[in-house]
C-alpha cells in the first residue's frame, strides 16, 4: 500500500516505466563520465539506495559488458542527530566489497533533501579509504539543502514544500516501482476542536 | 519494529523475547565495524562511560572498553583494588561521587547479587550489569546466544547442555533465562553439591555428564570457581575432572557438529581438557569477538537514541 500515516498522495511523479527509463538515462550518464567500470564502485545508501545501485550495476553490465562493484552503506552510526531521535534506528550494516582506494565511488540515494545523509555517507566512506573521487547520484532532488552538497547525476529535479514528502517505492523493498509526492492530510485540528466543544 | 525500551541492562530475566532479539540483531549489524580499516565510528561521541569493576575481569572489561572506543564514547575504568574502595568507601558513595562527574552510563561488576539494581534505583546514569555475584551476567548470555545463532542459524529447538559449577555461576543463570525465552531446550549438569536449591524447577538437572552431552547441539562449560571453593564442594580438582571434565572421549555422545563454549577463564584439565578447548568444535574465541559486538549493541541501544521523555 502506497502512502504514509497522516499524508495523502498529491501527485504521482513516476510510474514503473518512467522510473525504468530514468535509471537507464542515469546509467548512460554515469558510463559517459566513468567508462572504466572496473575502477567504479556503486555504493547505495541504505535502505533504498541499495536496490538502486544494484539496478544501475545491472544496466551498466548490459551496456558495457562489465558490472561495477556494488556496496551498501548504513550511515546510522554517522548521523548528526543520533542522540536526539527516538527510537534508535535499526543497524543494518555496511558492506564495501573491495578497496575504494584510487577508485571512483558513485554514491546512490533515492531522495536528496537536506544533504545531511550525504554528509554522513561521505564521512563514513572516507573511513574506508581514499577514493580518487566521490560522486553523487539521486533519483529525486527535491531541494531544501542545509549543507553545501549537490548531486552529479539526477533522475528528476523538482520544487517541493518542506511539509511534503517524496516517497520512492521500489519492487525490492515495497513491492512496486513508483515515486509519489505526498502532502499532509487534513490537519487533525478540527477534530480536536469538536472534542473540546463536546466537553463543554 | 519492536524496540529496546529499558533504560538499564540489569539482567536477562526482565527482558522480553523481542527485546533480546533487538539486541542480537543490532549486534549482528555492528559486528562489521570491527573488520573495517578504521575501526571507529562517531556514534557515541561526547558520551562518557564509567567501567566500575569490583571483581577481577579480563575479557568482560577489555570487551566493554573496546566497544566503547569503537563507538567513540569516552570511557574510564576503575578497578577497585587500586581505588578509594580499599579505604572503606561504600558502593553508593563511590557511585555518587562518580555521578557528580556526569557520566552517561556506569558498567558495574560486583560480588554482591543485586548491586546493579541497587545502583539503578539511586542513579540517573544508565546502569549495565557486567556480572553481579551469582545472579546474572547478561552480556555474556547475549554473546553466547549471538555465537550460537551465528553458527547454527537459529536458537529455537537447539539442545544446550550447561555443565559445571551451577551454584556460583551467573553465566548459567543468564543463559538459562535467555535460551528458554528464545525456545532452546536447556539441560543442566553438576555434582549434587554444586546445584543450588530450586534450580531443577527451571530446567532438568543431571549429575551424569554423559547424559547431559548426549545429543547436545552445544555444550557450555562453566569454570570451577577456585576463589569460591572454600566450602569444600568437590573432593579434589582431579576427581572433578574425572567425573565432570569435558574430554574428547565424552564428546562422542554429542552431535557431530556440537559447539563447545566456555565463558572463560578456563581451567584447562579441570572442567575442560585442552584437546577439547583447542579442538575443531570450540567456538570459545568467536565468543570473545561476539562479546565486543554485543557490548557495542548494548551501548548503542542505551545511549544512542533520545530518552523517551524527550519525545
Amino acid at each position: 500500500m502506497a502512502g504514509l500515516a497522516g499524508f495523502r498522495v498529491r501527485q504521482e511523479l513516476m510510474d514503473a516505466a518512467r522510473l525504468h527509463r530514468t535509471l537507464l538515462r542515469m546509467t548512460h550518464e554515469i558510463l559517459e563520465k566513468h567508462p572504466d567500470t572496473a575502477r567504479t564502485v556503486l555504493v547505495g545508501i541504505r535502505t533504498r539506495g541499495v536496490p538502486l545501485a544494484q539496478r544501475l550495476a545491472a544496466f551498466i553490465k548490459d551496456a558495457s559488458g562489465r558490472a561495477p562493484h556494488v556496496g551498501a552503506l548504513d550511515i546510522t552510526l554517522y548521523r548528526d542527530d543520533l542522540t536526539t531521535i527516538a527510537p534508535n534506528p535499526v543497524i543494518q550494516g555496511t558492506e564495501i566489497p573491495c578497496s575504494i582506494d584510487g577508485r571512483t565511488v558513485v554514491l546512490l540515494d533515492d531522495v536528496l533533501y537536506t544533504g545531511r545523509t550525504v554528509r554522513a555517507a561521505l564521512d563514513e566512506l572516507i573511513d574506508f579509504g581514499r577514493p580518487d573521487r566521490i560522486q553523487l547520484a539521486v533519483l529525486v532532488d527535491r531541494g531544501h539543502r542545509e549543507l553545501p552538497i549537490r548531486a552529479d547525476f539526477v533522475g528528476k529535479q523538482l520544487t517541493t514544500r518542506r511539509d511534503e514528502v517524496v516517497q520512492v517505492r521500489l519492487r525490492e523493498t515495497d513491492g512496486e516501482d513508483r515515486v509519489l509526492l505526498l502532502e499532509r492530510d487534513v490537519p487533525a485540528a478540527p477534530a480536536r476542536r469538536k472534542a473540546r466543544a463536546r466537553r463543554r | 519494529m519492536t524496540r529496546y525500551r529499558q533504560r538499564h541492562l540489569l539482567g536477562i530475566e526482565p527482558l522480553s523475547r523481542e527485546e533480546i532479539l533487538v539486541i542480537l540483531d543490532t549486534a549482528d549489524g555492528l559486528r562489521e565495524v570491527l573488520d573495517r580499516p578504521i575501526k571507529k565510528v562517531p556514534a557515541l561521541r561526547g558520551k562518557t562511560v564509567v567501567n566500575l569493576f569490583y571483581e577481577a575481569s579480563t575479557r568482560t572489561r577489555a570487551s566493554f572498553e573496546v566497544a566503547e572506543k569503537v563507538l567513540s564514547a569516552d570511557s574510564l575504568t576503575i578497578a577497585t583494588a587500586a581505588s578509594s574502595v580499599t579505604k572503606g568507601e561504600t558502593l553508593l558513595d563511590t557511585v555518587r561521587n562518580l555521578e557528580a562527574m556526569n557520566p552517561d552510563m556506569i558498567v558495574v561488576r560486583h560480588a554482591s547479587s543485586g548491586a546493579p539494581h541497587f545502583l539503578a534505583r539511586h542513579c540517573k546514569s544508565a546502569i549495565v550489569n557486567a556480572g553481579d555475584g551469582a545472579h546474572e551476567h547478561p552480556t555474556q548470555a547475549l554473546l553466547d546466544a549471538l555465537t550460537l545463532r551465528q553458527k547454527k542459524g537459529r536458537l529455537e529447538g537447539l539442545q544446550v547442555a550447561i555443565v559445571g559449577d551451577l551454584m556460583h555461576s551467573r553465566v548459567a543463570r543468564s543463559n538459562l533465562w535467555l535460551l528458554t525465552k528464545l525456545g532452546a531446550s536447556v539441560r543442566l549438569c553438576a555434582p549434587p553439591t554444586l546445584v543450588p536449591p530450586g534450580l531443577s524447577a527451571l530446567a532438568p538437572v543431571t549429575h551424569d555428564i554423559d547424559e547431559a552431552v548426549r545429543g547436545a547441539d552445544a555444550i557450555m562449560m562453566l569454570r570451577i570457581q577456585m576463589e569460591r571453593m572454600a566450602g569444600g564442594f568437590v573432593p579434589s580438582l582431579r576427581e572433578y575432572h574425572a567425573r565432570f571434565g569435558l574430554t574428547e572421549a565424552r564428546l562422542r555422545h554429542a552431535k557431530k557438529d556440537v559447539l563447545i563454549m566456555h565463558p572463560g577463564p578456563m581451567n584447562r584439565g579441570v572442567e575442560i581438557a585442552s584437546e577439547v578447548a583447542d579442538g575443531p568444535w570450540s567456538v570459545i574465541l568467536d565468543q570473545v569477538t561476539n562479546g565486543v559486538a554485543v557490548r557495542m549493541a548494548v551501548l548503542y541501544l542505551l545511549l544512542g537514541g533520545a530518552p523517551e521523555a524527550a519525545l
